[in-house]
């Protein structure tokens, strides 16, 4: 790219690339609704395979419906960027001068917008069926709310990474899920404390800082790794 | 517009295509050459800016690139609209009406069908509907007859000629099967292997 050429303006550029995101996760609608679905059944085989002792289930809630998040967003993850890579559009990204960080950026918000949004609106659900005291369920939302975005952020960058593989999505859970554990691990503690009544402010703030570490730096090694992917 | 000086590109430390140098003037076309396999693509790639030259120099002065590649960057879950809509949007420049572009690339018809119910020369004059989307100074095609009817090939060659009397820039790879004819045609034999 020449460059003294600027491209058109990033904001267009971005809301664009949401757009016809979104535009194709409804069109796919069954690619879109087969994470939530798989998150309800997970959740749903446990009273069936512990036994539906409300003490006990109300114990292992915020453990098991983390996992199931977990589970849900590295199925959906491969998604990202893997036809925008084998249809070209990825090389048209690259040359069209905007850079590769804000339209990682893009894919990554509507990939939350469409994986991990529905995760924490049904999360009051889960929780009730997992039989949360009411108390911790809205710290469950709050820590999902929190946690998911990062789950994407962090997801992107094993995706760039295993993008050009052509069974990318196995080596991809390997890559990923360690870097989930300390989420899983904070997520889970807020929502304990909250039940046996101690402070859980400490987690929620952990969380956000994840939040925030995670936004400005994840799309810049996503790009980098989109980068590598395509060379 | 487009300078390139020795430039050379290896995978896996074997070098894909003897050195390349050329300066692309405007209104002026290089015509890519070769057998199959020798490198045309990965040369375009290179020039591109999607690869990185191993060795030499890129000088890129143009304002505005486009590029047609063998993945045609086209979504089959929107329609043919829709996807122009969009890239028209995207790369954001000041840009031309999606409605003309595509009747002049011969798609009015089937502009509302998802672009999966296409046939693979339709898809091709989707893709080639990007280059007369936006602004573009320097385009590059690689192996834009391919897929195509004699009408395509026919459009093609008229969208390159105005592109060129406008002052623009191409730069065209081919197997060799169908040349444009274009009086400013620099050939341009690409040679697999190291330098001789």
């Amino acid at each position: 790219m020449n460059p003294e050429y600027t491209a058109g303006s990033l904001s267009g550029a971005f809301a664009a690339l949401v757009r016809r995101d979104l535009l194709l996760a409804f069109r796919r609608r069954t690619e879109l609704l087969f994470p939530v679905i798989f998150l309800l059944v997970v959740i749903s085989l446990f009273p069936l395979g512990i036994g539906p002792s409300p003490q006990l289930l109300a114990r292992i809630a915020p453990g098991v419906i983390w996992i199931a998040a977990l589970l849900a967003t590295v199925i959906s993850l491969d998604a990202l960027f893997r036809s925008d890579f084998e249809d070209g559009t990825l090389e048209q990204f690259v040359i069209s001068g905007h850079p590769l960080t804000l339209i990682a950026l893009a894919k990554i918000a509507t990939h939350w917008l469409v994986a991990g949004l529905p995760i924490v609106l049904l999360s009051p659900l889960l929780a009730l069926w997992m039989n949360l005291p009411l108390e911790s369920l809205s710290v469950m939302v709050v820590t999902l709310a929190l946690g998911t975005p990062i789950l994407s952020l962090i997801g992107s960058i094993g995706v760039g990474l295993t993008i050009s593989l052509k069974r990318g999505g196995q080596l991809l859970s390997l890559l990923v899920f360690p870097l989930y554990v300390p989420i899983l691990i904070i997520a889970t503690a807020a929502v304990m404390a909250a039940s046996d009544g101690l402070p859980y402010v400490q987690f929620l703030g952990l969380l956000t800082a994840g939040l925030i570490t995670s936004v400005t730096l994840a799309p810049f090694a996503a790009a980098a790794a989109l980068k590598i992917s395509l060379s | 517009m487009l300078s390139a000086s020795q430039i050379s590109f290896e995978r896996y430390f074997a070098p894909v295509f003897q050195p390349v140098s050329f300066d692309l003037e405007a209104g002026r076309l290089l015509l890519i050459t070769g057998a199959n396999g020798c490198g045309k693509t990965t040369l375009i790639r290179v020039l591109a800016g999607i690869l990185h030259p191993t060795s030499g120099k890129l000088e890129n002065r143009a304002h505005g690139m486009a590029y047609v590649g063998h993945y045609l960057a086209i979504k089959d879950d929107l329609s043919v609209i829709e996807n122009l809509r969009f890239m028209r949007d995207f790369i954001g420049t000041s840009a031309r009406d999606v409605d003309d572009v595509i009747g002049e690339v011969g798609l009015g018809r089937v502009a509302e069908q998802l672009a999966r119910t296409l046939s693979a020369g339709q898809r091709k004059r989707c893709a080639l509907a990007r280059l007369l989307l936006t602004e573009n100074e320097l385009w590059l095609l690689d192996e834009p007859y391919s897929n195509l009817d004699q009408e395509g090939v026919e459009l093609v060659d008229s969208m390159l000629n105005r592109h060129l009397e406008d002052g623009g820039g191409c730069i065209l790879a081919t197997h060799g099967a169908h040349r444009p004819a274009w009086r400013g045609t620099h050939d341009f034999h690409l040679v697999s292997g190291a330098a001789a």
